[in-house]
């Protein structure tokens, strides 16, 4: 089944869908969808009997700075049964980047988005847990962006240890004994 | 008489601790000894390996992806290479084929023996260890044989291979393949109906086939849960269709059936090894003849002007990659690997997004452990042979 073929499928599940197949320079077929509906045609490729997406190989995204729309997400699917392989694509702005989540059709998305808002600050909206994945928590910037320097110098961030008295220590540990018991 | 407290306990696990093979944090919320939830932490290893390989030349993204998974070396830069290839619409010839599909199986012998080693050790059996790493010993002095170099060799290139093979390659190959099966048979020996290994691994970590599809969990994790893919067989890629082997698919789910699939691929591996290497001519053609990709023979660039410049020009500037996108998916030893290149044109990848299996079993490893015991959570990790390399690229 080709890009085409596919997309007629879809187009049979979801009727009103604004699908595009599209040609790949490796021969894979490529479908292009619009970034509202994206959780209901995930869905629909996961469920059509036909089509029976029910792996998903890949998610990552991909900055094409400075052309606009600026962002492409990219779900790699497979469908086991019917041997078929498909990349689906959702095309996003530079400005205030989000699609909503595909977790509830394919659970194994939920690091996978973790990590493109990470590193590239795709927002999927309705996500479990969207906190950032690889890098450290209270990091500034999303490293894989395209105007995101290479290099980059940062002071090392450290903590002082908590300072108490003596006196401040043995009132602690005695309140302490006191909530545990 | 006092009411009995009961309250869970949270536990660090890690991110320094012998067992995560690398630097993995669980953090474990306990009931006693079960497992109320866990939550791993990663990232400790990620160094950007992605964002480095936008800025390096396309032949020298090679060494970057070797070390992502470094245990599965040789599949990385295969998988790279191919999706490379097929963006510039170039095919290698037949014998490099073979030795890509040679090196591949061999690395998959050696990324097993690296698991089954630690896994063993994990659980209790401390000679298993010593064992495999005997044999991987073997594999790595090939690798030294073959490029100079033990666990990241780079000799899979774009367009082929680096250089052709070395005198005795073919003897080194074949004293281990004969060397081998018995080995094998003595690991198993040691683990298959060893009544310690069966109590602490059967039953433990289920995963049914529906949660494992769901979770992207293919390779071996994936088939000892009964899903049925293998790359190899579904998406046929070098010429993997005219090789004679089985791909092991169990039922169970458990640590102990993936140990199974394991050592049973390690099996069918050896049978492609001896398919391949009686097919593979001692010298011959090792990359493709491209004056652009390929550089000239040594002894042609110290005599020739032309050679020179070819020369000159492949190490200064590369080689241009047409603008598209490619996806070449290869079976791994831990399932699907594959890198997502997307080109612009221009002498350096717009994009590498490497596909982690490792990633995607370490996130399943919370439907794994959740409800069992904590000293099960050593062999469920052991089982599912994470990378942490990989993890965080």
């Amino acid at each position: 089944m080709d890009s085409t073929t596919i997309a007629a499928a879809l187009k049979a599940a979801v009727p009103d869908a604004e699908v595009e197949p599209a040609e790949s320079r490796d021969g894979h077929a490529v479908i292009y969808a619009p970034a509202v509906r994206i959780a209901e045609i995930a869905r629909a490729l996961r469920d059509a009997p036909e089509l029976r997406f029910g792996f998903l190989a890949e998610l990552t995204a991909v900055d094409f700075f400075p052309r606009e729309p600026r962002y492409e997400v990219v779900y790699v699917l497979v469908s086991i049964e019917r041997r078929l392989r498909l990349r689906l694509k959702v095309r996003l702005p530079g400005t205030d980047a989000h699609l909503s989540t595909v977790t509830g059709v394919w659970p194994a998305a939920n690091w996978l988005e973790r990590e493109v808002w990470d590193l590239f600050g795709i927002a999927f909206d309705g996500h479990p847990d969207p906190r950032r994945l690889l890098m450290p928590e209270d990091w500034d910037g999303f490293p894989l962006r395209k105007d995101y320097p290479v290099q980059i110098r940062m002071p090392a961030r450290t903590h002082e240890a908590l300072q108490v008295t003596e006196e401040e220590f043995r009132q602690n540990v005695q309140r302490d004994r006191l909530t545990r018991r | 008489m006092p009411e009995l407290r009961s309250e869970t306990m949270t536990v660090n696990m890690g991110p320094q601790h012998p067992s995560t093979h690398g630097v993995l944090r669980l953090v474990l919320e306990l009931d006693g000894e079960i497992i109320r939830s866990l939550a791993p932490t990663i990232g400790y290893l990620h160094t950007g390996i992605e964002k480095t390989a936008e800025q390096k030349k396309w032949q020298q993204v090679i060494p970057l992806v070797e070390r992502m998974d470094y245990l599965s070396a040789q599949s990385n830069s295969l998988a790279f290479c191919l999706s490379v290839e097929r963006l510039l619409g170039i095919e290698v010839p037949e014998r490099v084929r073979l030795i890509r599909i040679l090196l591949a199986e061999l690395q998959r012998i050696n990324s097993h023996l690296v698991w089954l080693g630690t896994h063993g050790m994990e659980v209790g059996a401390v000679s298993v260890m010593l064992y495999c790493f005997r044999e991987r010993e073997l594999l790595l002095n090939i690798n030294e044989l073959i490029a100079g170099f033990r666990l990241f060799p780079s000799y899979m290139r774009i367009g082929g291979l680096r250089e052709d093979l070395p005198r005795g390659f073919h003897d080194a190959v074949r004293a281990f393949l004969d060397r081998f099966p018995g080995k094998l048979d003595e690991y198993e020996d040691l683990l298959t109906k060893n009544e310690i290994y069966l109590e602490r691994t059967r039953g433990v970590g289920r995963i049914s086939k529906e949660n494992a599809l769901a979770l992207s969990l293919v390779g071996p994790i994936g088939r000892a849960a009964g899903v049925d893919y293998d790359v190899r067989k579904a998406f046929p890629y070098l010429g993997y269709e005219s090789f004679d082997f089985a791909v092991p698919v169990r039922t169970e789910g458990d640590v102990y059936a993936r140990y199974l699939v394991r050592v049973a691929e390690m099996r069918e591996s050896l049978k492609i090894c001896r398919q391949a290497l009686d097919r593979i001519t001692p010298t011959g053609a090792f990359a493709i003849d491209d004056p652009r990709i390929t550089p000239p023979p040594k002894d042609r660039v110290y005599t020739e002007m032309e050679a020179l410049i070819q020369h000159f020009l492949i190490y200064s500037q590369g080689f241009t990659v047409p603008a598209g996108e490619a996806y070449v998916p290869v079976e791994g030893p831990r399932g699907e690997q594959g890198f997502y290149v997307v080109a612009d044109g221009t002498n350096r990848p717009w994009r590498v997004k490497s596909r982690a299996p490792s990633l995607l079993a370490c996130q399943a490893l919370e439907h794994m452990v959740v409800g069992g015991l904590i000293a099960d959570v050593i062999a469920v990790i052991g089982s599912i042979d994470v990378v942490m390399g990989d993890v965080d690229r």
